[in-house]
């Protein structure tokens, strides 16, 4: 079945199969609100993730700070940020390293009104299909 | 008896509490976007409401993907700030109103919304930003809360109509409590915005136009628009508009605009605010 969610461009749906896929990811971000574990987990990355049951995909995806693709592997937004926090990144300075976009031209972007809606609406209105 | 007085929508972007903790709601950046809300601290100072009934998410701050209620009510005595990763916002905790809280819990189980009774909740910048918003920094925040935290963060959240529909549920529990007691509601989150992926930063300025329009003049209707439509039009997180429509049921069908503001940006997100109240 043709999931009408999945013709929105750039966009992923923390559906019900994303939130199966991705527990133990958003776990391991939601254990980094305790400051003794952000402690941990700076001092030996790798270590602490060996403790969460992960894939070896989202634990690469961690490790390289692959927001995009911790998305695909079903993380949410809200908990990844956790991570982004602990690394000390913003909501806004995160969004730039998703959209590939410099910090300066994310927040350019932003002030100018955002990003419009013309042409975002569908994957059938982007230029490469 | 007890009664809803106003219902206050307004967006709780985390980077305003920021500002605001951070001494920097004079900047030109934020300037703006706290002048919009210059009328409606007064206006709140002269209302004087003996409760506010809160309506937000939270932010995977009190909830995780453990337990997810769709409609929690938090009931008790006090509700501690949240550490959200930077520290806990310098701001006084949240007093509940647990007997209020209570009855409306009990009155809505029994008009059929299976609510979820909290007695310990830590809240986070879904509900203290609408505070700081509207009472600036006080020491002690000057009004009992009852904090409601509406899931929006796993889909699905409820639909617009269910929310709408809980909104009458509530009005008619405060209206059967029996003391006399003056009730706002808040409606918090929104307006358009997007904070995952490479659509991030969308903003849709003709959406959330719209969307205000249809909340103050024809609410039912606006009650009926889909999921996937906020997601499109508005962002993955502009879903959050769901829970504006609790505050628009508790109130009359047709209201008095008291007071409009729209801005963008603030961070990520076009911020939008309205304050209603039933013609007498």
């Amino acid at each position: 079945m043709v999931n009408p969610f999945d013709d929105i461009p750039g966009t992923t749906l923390f559906d019900a199969q994303r939130s199966r896929q991705g527990y133990h990811l958003n776990m391991f971000c939601m254990s980094l609100m305790k400051a003794e574990n952000r402690e941990s987990f700076r001092a030996d990355e790798s270590a602490y993730l060996g403790a969460w049951s992960l894939t070896a995909e989202q634990t690469e995806a961690i490790l390289m700070r692959d927001w995009n693709r911790m998305l695909e592997l079903g993380g949410n937004i809200y908990y990844t940020s956790k991570l982004g926090a602990t690394d000390g990144l913003s909501f806004q300075q995160l969004a730039a390293k998703m959209t590939g976009s410099t910090q300066q031209g994310y927040a350019d972007m932003m002030l100018a009104g955002g990003r419009s809606i013309e042409g975002n609406r569908s994957k059938s209105e982007l230029p490469h299909g | 008896m007890a009664k809803i007085v106003a219902g206050v929508a307004t967006s709780h972007v985390p980077a305003i509490g920021a500002a605001l903790d951070l001494g920097k709601s004079g900047e030109p950046y934020w300037q703006p976007v706290f002048a919009g809300y210059d009328f409606s601290k007064k206006w709140i100072a002269d209302l004087k409401p003996d409760v506010i009934f809160l309506v937000y998410n939270d932010h995977a701050s009190a909830f995780s993907l453990d337990i997810i209620p769709t409609f929690a009510i938090g009931c008790a005595a006090e509700f501690p700030i949240a550490d959200e990763g930077w520290g806990p916002r310098p701001v006084p905790p949240v007093i509940g109103h647990p007997e209020l809280a209570w009855h409306i819990a009990q009155s809505t189980i029994l008009d059929e919304f299976d609510m979820t009774i909290v007695n310990k909740m830590e809240v986070d910048h879904g509900l203290t930003v609408p505070l700081s918003l509207m009472y600036g920094q006080p020491t002690a925040w000057p009004v009992p809360v009852i904090p409601l935290a509406v899931n929006v963060v796993q889909y699905p959240p409820p639909t617009g109509h269910r929310c709408y529909m809980l909104g009458k549920a509530i009005r008619r529990a405060v209206e059967s409590f029996d003391r006399p007691l003056r009730v706002a509601i808040f409606g918090t989150g929104g307006m358009s915005h997007q904070l995952q992926g490479p659509r991030a930063g969308l903003i849709n300025k003709t959406f959330d136009t719209a969307f205000l329009d249809a909340f103050v003049a024809d609410p039912a209707k606006l009650a009926q628009m889909p999921h996937l439509e906020y997601v499109r039009e508005a962002g993955s997180e502009g879903i959050e508009l769901v829970m504006w429509l609790i505050m628009r049921g508790a109130l009359d069908d047709v209201v008095n605009e008291v007071h409009r503001f729209y801005h963008v940006p603030a961070s990520n997100t076009a911020v939008g605010h309205l304050i209603l109240e039933n013609r007498v």
